[in-house]
């Protein structure tokens, strides 16, 4: 899981959203382990002090569960993904949105650009 | 030995002047324990005066210092590696003979580490030190510091001066040996951008003053920005 960081962002957030995104693709399922966090420090390139983290954010998340002495796992729970899709989709659109706006594009200019995009493909 | 303490070194109002410039202007700070700690600050801010009271290599005029919780005493130093900004060797040594002596010096000098360390760093130990280039120097004091089994590593500016592959290489084998659950590390340095994304905590030293301080992932999300942008609004 090599990452290109944005500096100006937590990085253990970005780790998450990472996660999050390869559960969306389907790359990693409900049920499956994640990497040791020494291990994935070292994939990421980070200090494992940012990934225990970005694991205890997700357990707070109940994104994933820790099983003494056996690690963390994805927790089995297909809402989960359901959830993430759509936070993820919203938040696209949302930056979407807000681009448009700042290009001083109306609601009903913007409705009828996607409509024709999506018309053509 | 893990670590129960919360703060690895603390600093009460530490002064410190110099034939009457005043180096250190009473600095207040805890520095956490298990965590990489990163010292950024321009050149003549104070950094080094910093590390050097807090490694026991000079002394205060003013102010208390605890290290571990304690006072900082000849035996509490043992427990602390210091990598100093110059280069301190002998140039007619071998860097298995450094190696070597220092594994004399220290009683917690980790050979199967330094020699472990040395390969990685693709470091020919059979070479003299006035061979060396100057990233090749950098690379020989981050063996002998990160080989000391120790649960504080103060780093004195290992970057500065040194080749891009030699900084990557310094910083990838310092986050390949540090353990966070027994060790805490302080590292100084004026180049943030390649070191940022190790630190766990950044303390902003100007004119021998702390500009700010904090977790460096709660600064970047308060204030949208990289810790080296961050040291360019702090630093004007």
């Amino acid at each position: 899981m090599k990452l290109e960081y944005d500096a100006s962002k937590p990085i253990y957030e970005q780790i998450i959203d990472k996660i999050k995104k390869m559960l969306v693709r389907g790359e990693l399922e409900p049920g499956d382990k994640l990497p040791s966090q020494r291990k994935m420090a070292k994939k990421a390139e980070v200090n494992p002090n940012t990934i225990q983290r970005a694991y205890r954010e997700m357990e707070n998340m109940d994104l994933v569960e820790t099983k003494r002495g056996l690690g963390t796992f994805i927790k089995e729970d297909d809402k989960i993904i359901n959830d993430i899709s759509e936070e993820m989709a919203k938040k696209t659109v949302e930056k979407f949105i807000n681009e448009m706006k700042s290009l001083s594009f109306d609601e009903k200019e913007v409705l009828q650009i996607v409509e024709e995009k999506l018309n053509k493909n | 030995m893990e670590i129960t303490k919360n703060n690895v070194v603390e600093l009460k109002n530490i002064r410190k002047k110099y034939s009457g410039v005043e180096a250190l202007k009473g600095i207040n700070v805890d520095i956490p324990a298990g965590k990489i700690t990163g010292l950024i600050g321009p050149n003549g801010s104070g950094k080094s005066t910093m590390l050097k009271i807090i490694a026991g290599l000079t002394q205060a005029t003013g102010g208390k210092l605890e290290v571990f919780g304690k006072k900082l005493d000849y035996n509490l130093k043992d427990q602390i590696a210091f990598l100093p900004e110059i280069n301190h060797f002998y140039d007619w040594m071998t860097i298995a003979e450094i190696i070597n002596f220092t594994n004399t010096q220290f009683s917690n000098f980790d050979s199967e580490k330094a020699s472990d360390i040395t390969d990685f760093m693709n470091l020919n130990s059979e070479m003299k030190i006035k061979n060396l280039s100057k990233g090749m120097v950098g690379r020989v004091k981050l063996i002998l510091a990160m080989s000391r089994n120790v649960p504080l590593i103060i780093m004195d500016e290992p970057l500065a001066g040194i080749d891009p592959k030699s900084r990557a290489q310094i910083l990838e084998s310092l986050i390949n040996e540090y353990n966070a659950k027994t060790q805490s590390i302080i590292l100084s340095t004026h180049e943030v951008l390649e070191a940022e994304k190790f630190f766990d905590y950044a303390i902003f030293l100007e004119n021998g003053k702390i500009k700010l301080e904090g977790n460096a992932d709660d600064l970047r999300k308060e204030k949208n920005k990289s810790i080296q942008d961050i040291s360019k609004e702090v630093f004007i």
